[in-house]
């Protein structure tokens, strides 16, 4: 279940995380010895066992069609760094 | 451009679900307010935030499948697909992915008389995205503004097999696709709002080929006629390319409205991931048979139902009937006008002619347009009792659509009524006849066009008003008495 230097770099850039190579090499050890431990599950005979989609067993919860008034736009871009006409203004996306 | 090879299409439609909230949240999903006035913490993506699911979206998602005759899940969640982008503020979006709400349906189109059933792989919901809209100049600026009113608000992703084979038959879906969540009454399907969006998937094959081509996805398809250029546009490159001898690369590709071209988005060579897991915060949902039987009885009319009653009803044509229901207002507008107007075949031919023209040429829809049906029964009338001929009837329909006025009212303003009283025609013709003895002697020695010319003259005299029927009768019987 070793981790190659490759996938955590690939799952770095996923999570948008810089690492330097020591951080690379560390991480790849202790996600690794993650991977390990969870690898017990594997050994559990799970067939005809039905994936768990809720760690709960409740059903259908649900809210009414109903509009209630909305957050001030004050309030809701109060957090943002950057605003400019009511909008959050972020570096430009191609 | 059929060439060597064999087109191949599948289409990935979001259709916006008509709701008052969004998805997850009590914000208004209305069209065009002030940027950022319908958003909450929820839609926001707060930390600490939960999500809860609205009934009326399920309902929906449940009505739309059975519209599209696929099958309802017994059981479905709810996953999140996780991707950053500034547009989507939690960095992940809630979807739908190996248990979608809907799978395995078709609708059936119908093109110059041949029809062809497309397959729906599946439906699934999920949470709209915000809005980014690009500040100035999109070549220089270094800013992107983010407006989250759109965040939340419910979609159901519509999935078709790779059942195209053309782009006219890709348009076709999508038109019947639009018509079918409109009489279900699901989605206001508005492509210029972006309540219905469209992606297409486009391969090329050679002929016989069993496997597909690599495909390309095309994005940015904001009306039936992009979605029909871009896809030739896109298979003429592809066929281009392999005759080159270049591979196709699998990629998403954006389509150029004003240059007419798809242009590669390849930013990275980072491939998707996006790492769906169940979102815990959500809980599953269990769809009763009894819920499914519940809303399949509120199913309305849809537009093959409605089609095959026009048929059976009136006998009109199969494409005049598809026509008409392209959208409830289209057939609503016919069903109005034929209670006023018992001639179902006029009021298609009216429609199918020249209002169709018209609304065309103002790029409106029908609910838009000034004529209502009872001014369309109206002037139907006035033709039918001989008031106007049907040549004027169209200067006269011309009028009512630029202006909404009443067809009586343009008729006697501008002095178009026809002449039809026989005291006031029969002297015309008297005197025209009498003028013109040579014309006569031709037409006892049978030369009909001799008849003709009688008929322009006195239309001539008339400026076009005299009832066209009567002067041919009335002539008939002067000619027959010299």
């Amino acid at each position: 279940m070793a981790l190659t230097i490759k996938e955590v770099e690939h799952v770095a850039l996923l999570a948008r995380l810089e690492l330097d190579d020591f951080e690379k090499e560390l991480f790849a050890q202790q996600l690794s010895s993650i991977l390990e431990y969870v690898d017990k599950l594997n050994e559990l005979d799970t067939d005809g066992v039905e994936p768990l989609a809720h760690i709960l067993p409740i059903y259908n919860i649900f809210r009414k069609d109903e509009v209630k008034p909305s957050s001030s736009r004050e309030e809701i871009l109060a957090n943002a760094p950057l605003v400019e006409i009511g909008q959050y203004k972020v570096p430009k996306i191609m | 451009m059929s060439r060597d090879y064999e087109i191949v299409v599948g289409l990935e439609v979001h259709a916006e679900l008509k709701t008052a909230s969004k998805i997850f949240c009590a914000c208004s999903t209305a069209f065009g307010a002030e940027p950022n006035t319908q958003v909450c913490p929820v839609c926001s993506g707060f930390p600490g935030t939960l999500p809860v699911l609205n009934e009326k979206v399920v309902d929906l998602a449940i009505k739309t499948g059975l519209a599209l005759n696929c099958e309802i899940a017994q059981f479905c969640k709810f996953d999140r697909k996780n991707y950053f982008y500034p547009d989507l503020p939690k960095a992940y979006q809630i979807s739908q992915y190996d248990l979608p709400i809907c799978k395995g349906g078709y609708l059936e189109i119908d093109l110059d008389g041949e029809k062809t059933r497309i397959g729906i792989t599946r439906a699934h919901l999920e949470e709209d995205a915000g809005k980014l809209v690009h500040q100035g100049d999109i070549t220089t600026t270094p800013f992107s503004l983010v407006d989250l009113n759109r965040s939340g608000v419910p979609l159901l992703e519509i999935v078709s097999e790779p059942d195209m084979r053309n782009a006219q038959q890709a348009r076709a879906y999508m038109e019947k696709l639009r018509s079918i969540l409109l009489f279900a009454g699901v989605s206001d399907c508005k492509m210029q709002e972006g309540s219905l969006r469209c992606d297409a998937n486009v391969s090329v094959r050679p002929w016989g080929q069993k496997e597909l081509g690599t495909r390309t996805e095309i994005k940015n398809l904001n009306s039936f006629r992009a979605l029909e250029r871009a896809i030739e546009y896109e298979a003429k490159r592809q066929m281009d390319a392999l005759e080159d001898g270049e591979t196709i690369i699998q990629e998403t590709r954006t389509w150029d409205e004003e240059k007419g071209v798809t242009r590669s988005m390849r930013s990275k060579e980072e491939a998707h991931d996006y790492r769906y897991f169940p979102d815990p915060d959500l809980t599953p949902l269990r769809i009763s048979k009894e819920w499914i039987e519940q809303i399949k009885a509120s199913l309305p009319e849809l537009p093959d139902q409605a089609g095959q009653r026009l048929i059976e009803e009136y006998g009109l044509s199969e494409y005049d009937a598809a026509q008409i229901t392209i959208s409830p207002q289209s057939l609503d507008f016919f069903d109005q006008s034929v209670a006023l107007f018992p001639d179902a075949k006029t009021v298609s031919n009216w429609m199918m002619g020249d209002l169709n023209r018209l609304l065309k040429q103002q790029n409106i829809e029908i609910e838009e347009c000034l004529v209502r049906p009872a001014a369309l029964a109206e002037m139907l009338k006035l033709v039918k009792n001989g008031t106007i001929s049907g040549k004027m009837a169209k200067t006269v329909f011309e009028e009512m659509f630029l202006t909404g006025r009443d067809p009586a009212e343009i008729v006697k303003e501008k002095g178009m009524a026809q002449i039809s009283d026989i005291d006031s025609l029969a002297p015309l013709i008297d005197e025209i006849v009498e003028k013109n003895p040579k014309v006569v002697q031709d037409f006892k020695n049978g030369k009909e066009k001799a008849f003709g010319f009688f008929i322009g003259q006195i239309m001539k005299a008339t400026r076009g008003q005299a009832n066209p029927e009567l002067v041919n009768q009335l002539l008939r019987k002067r000619l027959n008495k010299e």
